[in-house]
Order: C-alpha cells, then sequence, then structure tokens
C-alpha cells in the first residue's frame, strides 16, 4: 500500500459518526400527499396563495419534465430514483409567517442554535442578515426593515411572490429557462421555496445576506429556488449553507439559482454545502442536482460563485456565468471533498459572448476513501467575443488508493483574439509532509488539515470571512480519518 | 434515414456484395471475424455527434460520399517520392505494390500471407464503429514481425491514390508486432491527388514487446478532398517504448485515434503531433493512454494550427489505474487561431484511481503572442513577414521532438512555408 | 537629429507623459535619469510604436520624419533601434535567422541589396568577435533560455548588425553585473560616429561612468524637469532625484 497503512486503518475506525449535524427536530410537520402528478403542482401553489400566472409557469414545466429524460452522462452512480416515492411539500404547521423572532416555533430555533446559525444577538453583532428555510419552507427572514430602508428586497421567494409579482414575473425562468434541464424543470414544477434579493441602482448592500436550508422532513425533495437580481451599480454578497439529518434513505435536494446582473453590478455567491453524505457504507445521504447560473448582462458586470462542497452523497452542479456584457467577469472558486462514498461531478460553465469578458477557475477536488471527484469544465468562447481571457486551474488531491479524481475539461473556441489557458495537476499527501508536520508537534488530524487547507488557500481565501472558518472546520472534519 | 444511418448501410451492403471475394473469403477463422465485425457495425452505425468521443466530429460528409472499392490496379507505376529508408512497402489504393516496393525480411504484405495472420488479427482490437468497418471490408496491409533482439533500422511505409474518377475507399490493416529487446522505426506517410474523393480508413494492431522500441512517425498528407480515419491500438510490454509522432497536414476530415495501453512495469509512451488546419479542413486527433500498470512514463505534446474557415479537435484522455501508482503522465495541448473564422475544440481529460502518481496536463489557446511580434517589428520585419515566422517557428517547435533525421526531413519539408500558402 | 515636443501619452487610461520635450541633435549620446514611475519604459515603447499606449498630443521627428505615424517596422527601417530591457523569447525562432531577415527587411526598404546566408554569417561572426562574443549565439533560438546578461549582448548584437542611427536603451544595465555592462558600453562606443545618436535611459548613473553622455535629463511624473552635462547624473547620485529636482 502506497500510504501509511496505519493511518488508513485509523480511517476505517474513525469514519463513523462524523456527520455532526445528523440530528431530527422533532416538530408538527404537514404533509402533501405523496407522490408527483398535475394534483401536487396545483397542491403546492395553493398551499402558498400564488398568482394564476405563476400556476400557470408551474403547470407548463410540469408538462415539459414529463416528456424529459434522465441525464445519465455524468460520472457518478446512482440506483434509480422513484420520484413517486417522495413527499414534494412538508412544512411546519404553525406557517403564520413570524413577524420577529419570537413568533418561532422554539423548536425551530433551537434547531437552528444547535447549527450555530446566529439568529438572535449573537447576528446582530456580526450583522449578517439570514433567511431560514426549513424544509420546504422560509420561517423567517431577520434584519428585513432594515434593508428595506435602502431600498433592498431580501425575502422568501413565497413573499416576493405576493409582495413584488412584477419582478419575479420578469425575471423568474430568465436565467435558467424551464426546459434547460431534467432538474431544473423539475424544481420549475415543484419549487416550494427560498430566497429573492433585490438590490436598487447604486446600492451596495450593507450586510451580507444568508440563507440557510434545512432538510428535516423525511422523504421529502427539496426544491429551493433562489432569485438573486442586481441594478446597475449595486453590490451584494450572499451566503448558503446547508445540512441534513443523517438517514438511510437517500433524499433529494434539486435547486435552481438565478443571477442577474446589471451595469457594473457584482455579486459574490459563496455556498458552503454540507448535505449528510451517507454513512461509511454508502447508505443513505443527500442527492445534491442543482443548476446555478448568473447572467451578467450588464456591461463590467461581475459574478464570483465561491462553492465548498463537503456533504451530499451525490453532488450534480455547475455553477455558469453567461458573460453577455463587454468587460463582464466570471469568476469560479470550488474545493469539493468525496470521502467514503460520496461521488461528485462538479464544476463550470463560462460562456464569453461580449467583449474583452475575464473568467478565472480555481477548482480543488479532494478524494478520500472510496470517494469519486470529477471536475467538469467548459469554456465556450463565441466568435465574436473577442479579446476573451481564461485561467483554468483545477488540481487533485488523492489521499488513498481506493477513491478517484477526474477531469473533463472542455474547451471550446471560436475567436482568433481570445486566450485560454488551462492547467491540471495531480498530486497526493506525501509521507513525507505529513513526518515532516508530525515531527514539529502536530498530530495525524492537524498535519492533514494543514496540508489539505494548503491545498486549498486559494478558494479559501474568497470566502467570506464567517464563512472561511466554518469551512476550515469542515475540511477537517469531512477529512477525519481519511489520511494515508 | 439520416446521411450516417444510410453511409453505414451503404458499407454493409458493398460488405455483402464482396464478402466470398475479399481476401481469406474462404477461410474460416478470418470470415467468422469480418462478419463479427460486420454485426457490430450494424448494431452500432458510424458514430454521431450524441457519442461523447465524437462530439466534435461530423462524419456526415464521409457517409454521403458514396464510395465504390478500388478497381484492379491500372495505373503501373504512379509517381512516388525519392525514398528515404532503405526499405519501403508502398500501397497503392489500399493494395500492396510489390512491384513498388524494397521489404526487409521481417515485413509483407498481409492479403499474400494471411495463414500467418491467424490469432494475430483482431488480438488487440477494440469495439470501435471505425475498426469494425476495417474488419469487415480490410483488402491488404503490411504484416511485420520483427523477431527478438532485431535491429529492424527505418522502413517507410507509404499509401498513394491513384484513382480518381470515382469516390474509393480503402481499409488496411497493419499488424505491427516488435519482439522483445528489438527496434524499429516506420516512417508513414499517406498521399493524394487534391481533387480525389477517397476514404482511407488503416487501422494498426502494434504489440511492443518487452524492452522493445517502436517509432513511428505518421506524415498524413491526404489530398485536400480525401477523408482518412486511422485507428492506432498499440499494446506496450514491460520496459517497451512507443513513440507516435503524427503530422496531419492534408485531407478535408481527419480523424486519427490513438489507443495505447501501458501493460508492464516501466513501459513508456510518447505521442506528439502537430495538426495544420487550413480553409475547408477539420482535424481531429483523439488519444487514450491506459496506464495499466505502476512505474510507467507518458508524454503527449500537440500543437494545432488554424487558418481561413477550419476546425481543430484534440481530445486526450490519460486513464491512470489503480495499479498503476507511481505513474508519470505528462499532456501538452496548444492550438493557434490565425483567423476569426477558425475554431478550436479541446478537452484534455484525467480519470486517476491511484494516489501516488504525477499526473498534469496543460491547454493553451491563443492567437500569436503579441510581445514577440512587436519584438520581431521593431527589428524591421514587416508585419507579415513577423506573423510568418511566428507560425513557423511554433511548428518547428512542434516537429522538434522527432529525432530520426529521416523523418526530421520529411516533417520540415511538409511544414516548411505552410503558412503562406495559406495565407495566399 | 531627434525632436520631442510637448508628447503626452496615457495607457489603460492613465496619463503617463506630461509633456516631454528633448532634442537630440544627431551625433550626441543624451541619457534620460528618473526614479521609478516617472515614464522611462513609456517614453521608449512610445518612441518605438507599441501598442497599447496612445498618444496624447505633442509630436515626435527624426531626422524631419514624423515618427508616430510610422508602423515600428518602417521605424526601424528609418534607423530607429529600441534595446528592451526585458527582451522577449521567441521559441523555434533561430537566432541567425532572425537578424538576417531583419537586416534584409531593413535593407530592402532603403533599396539595398540583401545578404544571403553566407554573406550574412560572415559579417556576424566579424561582429560577434568585435564584441567578444562567441559563435554559439547564433546557433541557439532567440533570447531562449538566456541569462540576463547573454540577453542583453543578444541585444548589442543586433544592434552592430542593424547599424542604427537612433539607438535607444531602455535601462539596458538593469540587472548586470560589471562584465556585462561594460560589453554593453563597448558595444554602445563602438558606434559612436557623426552619424549616429543615442537615448540611454537608465535608473542608476553607474552605467554612464561607461557611456559618458554628452547631456543628461531628468524626467520625473513624465516630464523632464532639469537638464545638465555629464556632471548632472553625479550630482543625482550624490543627492537623490527629489533634491535634485527642486
Amino acid at each position: 500500500m502506497p500510504a501509511v497503512s496505519e493511518t488508513l486503518e485509523t480511517v476505517q475506525a474513525a469514519s463513523d459518526g462524523g456527520y455532526k449535524w445528523g440530528f431530527e427536530t422533532d416538530i408538527a410537520m404537514e404533509y402533501a400527499p405523496k407522490g408527483l402528478n398535475e394534483d401536487i403542482v396545483r397542491f403546492i401553489s395553493a398551499k402558498k396563495n400564488e398568482p394564476a400566472w405563476l400556476l400557470e409557469w408551474r403547470l407548463k414545466a410540469y408538462a415539459a419534465w414529463l416528456k424529459m429524460e434522465e441525464p445519465d452522462w455524468a460520472a457518478v452512480n446512482y440506483p434509480k430514483i422513484d420520484y413517486q416515492d417522495a413527499y414534494y411539500y412538508a412544512a411546519p404547521t404553525n406557517k403564520v409567517v413570524p413577524k420577529s423572532l419570537d413568533e418561532v416555533d422554539p423548536e425551530l430555533l433551537r434547531t437552528y442554535e444547535k447549527l450555530g446559525i446566529p439568529l438572535r444577538e449573537q447576528e446582530r453583532l456580526q450583522g449578517i442578515a439570514v433567511d431560514m428555510v426549513f424544509d420546504s419552507v422560509s420561517v423567517a427572514t431577520t434584519f428585513k426593515d432594515r434593508l428595506h430602508k435602502d431600498g433592498i428586497i431580501f425575502c422568501s421567494i413565497s413573499e416576493a411572490v405576493q409582495e413584488h409579482p412584477e419582478l419575479v414575473q420578469q425575471y423568474l425562468g430568465s436565467v435558467v429557462p424551464q426546459a434547460d434541464n431534467y432538474f431544473a424543470c423539475l424544481n420549475s414544477a415543484v419549487f416550494t421555496d427560498g430566497s429573492f434579493v433585490y438590490i436598487p441602482k447604486g446600492v451596495r448592500c450593507p450586510m451580507e445576506l444568508s440563507t440557510y436550508f434545512r432538510i428535516n422532513a423525511k422523504s421529502t425533495g427539496q426544491f429551493e429556488r433562489t432569485l438573486i437580481i442586481a441594478e446597475a451599480g449595486s453590490h451584494v454578497s450572499y451566503l448558503e449553507g446547508c445540512t441534513a439529518p443523517m438517514r438511510d434513505e437517500n433524499q433529494m435536494h434539486a435547486a435552481v439559482v438565478e443571477l442577474v446582473l446589471m451595469d457594473d453590478a457584482t455579486i459574490k455567491y459563496s455556498t458552503v454545502q454540507n448535505w449528510y453524505p451517507g454513512d461509511a457504507e454508502g447508505k443513505g445521504g443527500i442527492y445534491n442536482f442543482v443548476t446555478k447560473r448568473a447572467a451578467c448582462r450588464g456591461a463590467r458586470s461581475k459574478v464570483s460563485w465561491t462553492q465548498v462542497e463537503t456533504g451530499s452523497a451525490i453532488t450534480w452542479k455547475y455553477p455558469s456565468c453567461m458573460l453577455l456584457g463587454d468587460d463582464s467577469v466570471g469568476e469560479f472558486y470550488s474545493v469539493a471533498i468525496t470521502n467514503n462514498h460520496q461521488q461528485a461531478d462538479t464544476g463550470t460553465k463560462m460562456w464569453h459572448v461580449g467583449k474583452n469578458t475575464k473568467s478565472t477557475i480555481v477548482s480543488k477536488g479532494i478524494s478520500a476513501g472510496q470517494g469519486q471527484n470529477t471536475y467538469r469544465g467548459l469554456v465556450k468562447i463565441s466568435a465574436k467575443a473577442t479579446g476573451a481571457r481564461n485561467f483554468t486551474q483545477c488540481d487533485s488531491l488523492l489521499i488513498g488508493d481506493k477513491c478517484g479524481a477526474h477531469t473533463v475539461p472542455y474547451i471550446e473556441n471560436r475567436c482568433s483574439t481570445a486566450k485560454v489557458e488551462h492547467e491540471a495537476t495531480t498530486s497526493r499527501i506525501a509521507e513525507d509532509q505529513m513526518f515532516y508536520c508530525r515531527s514539529r508537534g502536530l498530530s495525524q488530524e492537524e498535519a492533514v488539515g494543514l496540508i489539505v487547507n494548503g491545498f486549498c488557500r486559494e478558494v479559501l481565501k474568497e470566502l467570506p470571512m464567517e464563512f472561511a472558518v466554518e469551512a476550515q472546520k469542515l475540511l477537517a472534519i469531512s477529512l477525519e480519518g481519511s489520511v494515508g | 434515414m439520416n446521411a450516417l444511418a444510410s453511409g453505414a448501410a451503404g458499407f454493409l451492403a458493398r460488405f455483402e456484395g464482396l464478402r466470398g471475394l475479399l481476401p481469406g473469403g474462404r477461410t474460416l477463422w478470418l470470415d467468422a471475424l469480418r462478419v463479427g465485425a460486420a454485426q457490430d457495425f450494424a448494431a452500432s452505425g458510424l458514430p454521431g455527434r450524441r457519442i461523447e468521443a465524437w462530439r466534435y466530429t461530423d462524419l456526415s460528409p464521409i457517409a454521403q460520399a458514396g464510395f465504390n472499392e478500388a478497381l484492379t490496379l491500372t495505373v503501373e507505376s504512379p509517381s512516388l517520392p525519392p525514398m528515404r529508408a532503405p526499405h519501403r512497402a508502398v500501397f497503392v489504393d489500399g493494395r500492396f505494390a510489390a512491384h513498388l516496393s524494397t521489404m526487409p525480411a521481417h515485413a509483407r504484405s498481409l492479403a499474400a500471407h494471411l495463414p500467418e495472420a491467424e490469432g494475430v488479427l483482431g488480438a488487440l482490437a477494440f469495439k470501435l464503429p471505425v475498426v469494425s468497418l476495417n474488419t469487415m471490408l480490410f483488402e491488404d496491409g503490411l504484416l511485420l514481425d520483427l523477431p527478438e533482439g532485431a535491429e529492424g533500422g527505418a522502413l517507410e511505409l507509404l499509401s498513394v491514390v491513384t484513382h480518381t474518377e470515382r469516390p474509393i475507399a480503402f481499409h488496411p490493416r497493419h499488424l505491427i508486432r516488435i519482439g522483445a529487446g528489438a527496434s524499429l522505426t516506420v516512417i508513414e506517410t499517406s498521399l493524394g491527388p487534391n481533387g480525389a474523393i477517397y476514404l482511407h480508413n488503416p487501422v494498426f494492431e502494434i504489440d511492443v514487446r518487452e524492452g522493445a522500441t517502436l517509432a513511428h512517425v505518421r506524415i498524413q498528407r491526404e489530398g485536400r478532398s480525401g477523408f482518412q480515419l486511422s485507428t492506432v491500438l498499440a499494446a506496450v510490454q514491460a520496459g517497451g517504448t512507443y513513440d507516435n509522432f503524427t503530422l496531419n497536414a492534408g485531407a478535408k476530415l481527419v480523424r486519427n485515434e490513438i489507443h495505447t495501453t501501458l501493460l508492464g512495469p516501466k513501459a513508456a509512451c510518447h505521442m506528439n503531433g502537430a495538426q495544420l488546419v487550413g480553409d475547408g479542413q477539420h482535424a481531429d486527433t483523439t488519444t487514450f493512454l491506459d496506464h495499466a500498470a505502476p512505474d510507467c512514463a507518458s508524454r503527449q505534446t500537440y500543437k494545432t494550427v488554424l487558418a481561413g474557415k477550419s476546425r481543430g479537435v484534440f481530445q486526450g484522455k490519460i486513464l491512470v489505474r489503480q495499479a498503476a501508482q507511481r505513474t508519470d503522465g505528462y499532456q501538452m495541448n496548444q492550438a493557434l487561431l490565425l483567423s476569426d473564422e477558425a475554431e478550436i475544440d479541446a478537452k484534455p481529460q484525467l480519470e486517476i484511481y491511484a494516489d501516488d502518481v504525477k499526473c498534469s496536463h496543460g491547454a493553451t489557446v491563443g492567437a500569436l503572442d503579441e510581445a514577440q511580434l512587436f519584438y520581431l517589428r521593431a527589428r524591421g520585419i514587416p508585419v507579415d513577414q513577423a506573423r510568418a515566422m511566428l507560425v513557423q517557428a511554433f511548428l518547428t517547435e512542434a516537429v522538434e521532438g522527432v529525432s530520426h533525421p529521416l523523418a526530421q526531413a520529411a516533417l520540415a519539408e511538409a511544414t516548411e512555408g505552410w503558412w503562406e500558402r495559406e495565407a495566399a | 537629429m531627434l525632436k520631442i515636443a510637448g508628447l503626452t501619452a496615457e495607457i489603460d487610461g492613465k496619463q503617463i507623459l506630461n509633456g516631454i520635450d528633448l532634442v537630440i541633435p544627431t551625433g550626441e549620446i543624451h541619457a534620460v535619469m528618473g526614479p521609478n514611475g516617472s515614464g522611462k519604459s513609456t517614453l521608449s515603447y512610445v518612441l518605438s510604436g507599441r501598442e497599447g499606449y496612445e498618444i496624447t498630443g505633442g509630436t515626435v521627428t527624426f531626422n524631419g520624419m514624423d515618427i508616430l505615424a510610422m508602423e515600428p517596422e518602417e521605424r526601424a527601417a528609418a534607423g530607429l533601434f529600441l534595446a528592451f530591457q526585458y527582451p522577449v523569447e521567441l521559441p523555434g525562432v533561430g537566432n541567425a535567422n532572425f537578424m538576417r531577415t531583419a537586416l534584409n527587411s531593413i535593407r530592402k526598404s532603403k533599396g539595398e541589396p540583401e545578404v544571403d546566408a553566407m554573406a550574412f554569417l560572415k559579417l556576424a561572426r566579424t561582429k560577434l568577435k568585435a564584441l567578444q562574443m562567441s559563435d554559439d549565439m547564433l546557433k541557439r533560438n532567440v533570447n531562449v533560455g538566456f541569462s540576463g546578461g547573454e540577453k542583453k549582448r543578444n541585444e548589442v548584437l543586433q544592434m552592430a548588425l542593424l547599424e542604427p542611427s537612433l539607438a535607444i536603451l531602455d535601462e539596458t544595465d538593469s540587472g548586470l553585473d560589471i562584465d556585462a555592462l561594460k560589453i554593453v558600453a563597448d558595444g554602445v562606443n563602438a558606434m559612436r560616429g557623426a552619424g549616429f545618436s543615442a537615448l540611454v535611459i537608465t535608473h542608476y548613473q553607474r552605467l554612464l561612468d561607461y557611456i559618458v553622455p554628452d547631456r543628461v535629463h531628468v524626467l520625473m511624473a513624465g516630464r523632464i524637469v532639469k537638464s545638465g552635462g555629464p556632471e548632472l547624473a553625479l550630482e543625482l547620485e550624490a543627492e537623490g532625484y527629489a533634491k535634485v529636482a527642486a
């Protein structure tokens, strides 16, 4: 065996019970009937009291979804999903939208405290506005009034449909059309909640906005939909965090995130994803199928996707940028970890359409256990995208000899004045690196943590500070006992 | 029926018609092999864009051409370029021309020595549609068996096309075995007249045994209306080396597919090439390198230059299996776009299952470097000439690695002045 | 004679040259010294015609010709030579081939006969000998794998071969040791004559011990703030830019 054999044994022993967010919250829930059909779509729409246009929109998506086939090109293997064997709506029974935190079910609040999510005084000090989505429903959003003073709208999408229907109608589905892909189509039919953000012209959002998704109910699929609109000259930094309880069964999370940017707008979108990854034998875990796309419509607009993906049994996501405006910029920074039996097929797509656009891709994949980690990226430069620039760096770190790290980059260039540079390397934690750290007093775990953090440094430094600390801890925990 | 389907049907119909007449028509093992291949081909058809490995190359132009087999040789002595090596195997319209060739002891025509090919032909073949097509319809090829320890020197393999009235297709099957510790250089050139429509579909089954070396230089200069679909299937045993350099300069559409498997420790493979893609051309190099044993090294460097309305494709997959520890793999792909109507698609892929490996790949795409261009102009060199110098430099670098002097000369000749001709 | 009048230039929207006035009569060597960021490299790039710089005002004439209207190769043919601070590498381009092509391009534009490969080699060897450089240089690719000193020597060799009437040396001395410095200086001094002018742009005074200039100019914030004889360089060395310019 190439790796230090004793450490590998330690791996096997320590990997159970590492997921600290696996508890369940006991709370009164309301479910839609099991299964998926047109009636369920109507049920969801009715529950949320949606206007007719939105119900029509959902039904159109549902009809289209029935004709589509589940994609099978990603390098992930999973047993066929029975779409009828899940609930598509589950919400806490007490669903009166709380006016203050005091009105929120205390059990719910305790949940978020356990998760370390700042809801009360803490968050006032830290200044992060939080929208909490519990199963399919947004249960509370903080700082709404404060933000409202600057004209910023930050609320759940259900609320946005009621309070700002013109905005939702204008932009929903404009970046990710319904029929874009199988999971986005399903999401368009049955999405239940998510965040809505609107930043008016020239406004710099004074605090970070964050959404925390928690899947709690059994056998439900989570289909959240997020829409962020940044008018000319605006700026916002948005954080997304996610966890779910430990269960034997697989649960599906199929989300759609749409970002729209006008001239000189910037959006920084950071995700720390820690869905339940399944146990050491690969049983259970979340299937995470996400479509995230930013339309940089305005000149000089800039979007930055930063993600740390440590959880979920299967990850299928490609945060993408359509660089339509001249001088627009797209960035993608990612750390994806697969341990035990996790599989990830993730990456990004950058479409260069406007002039002098620029994209940067830094992807760090860490594979351990029997994890399979694939980076799949597309850099597509159209004929008129003069002066386009792309730089891609994808690095893989393999821990142990039972995992896999794969890279599938596609470079399609039709423009002679564009410049594309792509590099990929593969490495492992070398025994002499481990020995050096340990001879300086670090424990095995600390050494791995240090080396892995060094490997991911370029990505981690893009995260907002609050997330960076959490992410680093998460990395260490996800790799607990995997060293080799 | 779409173009690809009717094209495939055409080839199958041809096989039905010719089955008994092809070489080895009455030989059981070969007939069984051909029939099996026909069944595979019927099931797969010609690969379309929906198949991942073919997403960038459309075979419709080939499917639509309607090929007939070459008629009996009527041109006694087509004009041939001067010999570069002491031995030369000449194939005219896909058939071995004994009277034009000077053969070494270890090489002969496949059609004339079929019994020797039993157990060899098909031994290294993968199930690929283009290979099935070749197995179905091949008429001849090179049967080369270099004994252990032999110094094979250099052998030229020349393919010329004389038939210009009707579109013809020929599918030579070349079986090359290099015995343990032996070495050989094969310089393969494919030529054809610019107006002729034809399909040259060679398949190479190459077996490099322990400690042996095969240097394979391929100079593809098919006619501008011709098509080439070439497949090289190479297996390298412990300590052996397979060096392949492919220059794609001709043909309206060329797909050059190389599959090399490193089967024993310290086997090595170097795959390099250059693609000169001019107006109206489509060049696709797809490589698949399988590290199936530990301590093996592989190097790949491909350069593509595109002018006019053209398309270049490079797909390079490196697979490192779990057992292949201490693999050292490197791949570099560079593309130079010289016109606004050119397109390059690159997909360098890594699939890695072992952790103690050193594997990296790089790809760059762009136009001529502005700083370099300015340096030349600041020294008085007019801009067009400066461009030509830099393009030539790019190409010279690409062929620099080929060490055999005969091959070097052939490559220099093929690349010299390419840009001037294209830009004109 | 080089005449620069009221030259202003910017790059990426930022104005770097703020009105340069400078006259270099034929046969003289002038030095321009300035602190980092004063616009030294911008001046040399603008004079040689590099893209990316926008001339926003002023004129530059060389022997009566409007230089700013000419392409880089036309300026070279007119007798300009820029010795780069960071000469770029040209992989795959042979040094001999490159220099012969440049020489012939310039000769062609002057209506002079071109030299063939043999004649060029002879000429090159003579120059190499005079500069005490080895023949090896010719066989390598332009600047590829050259040390800093070798790159500068390559620039001097080119200058000797192309015989410009105005040489612009853009911080040629940066990163050189004394031996390399002397070689560069000898190369320039060997070209002195009635028909040769040079603009030596430098940060440090040291080079000027070897290439003694006729005039020294101080460049600060994109403008020439003071001019004087060779002793001005020594003053700068002793007192610093700020004090001298005040």
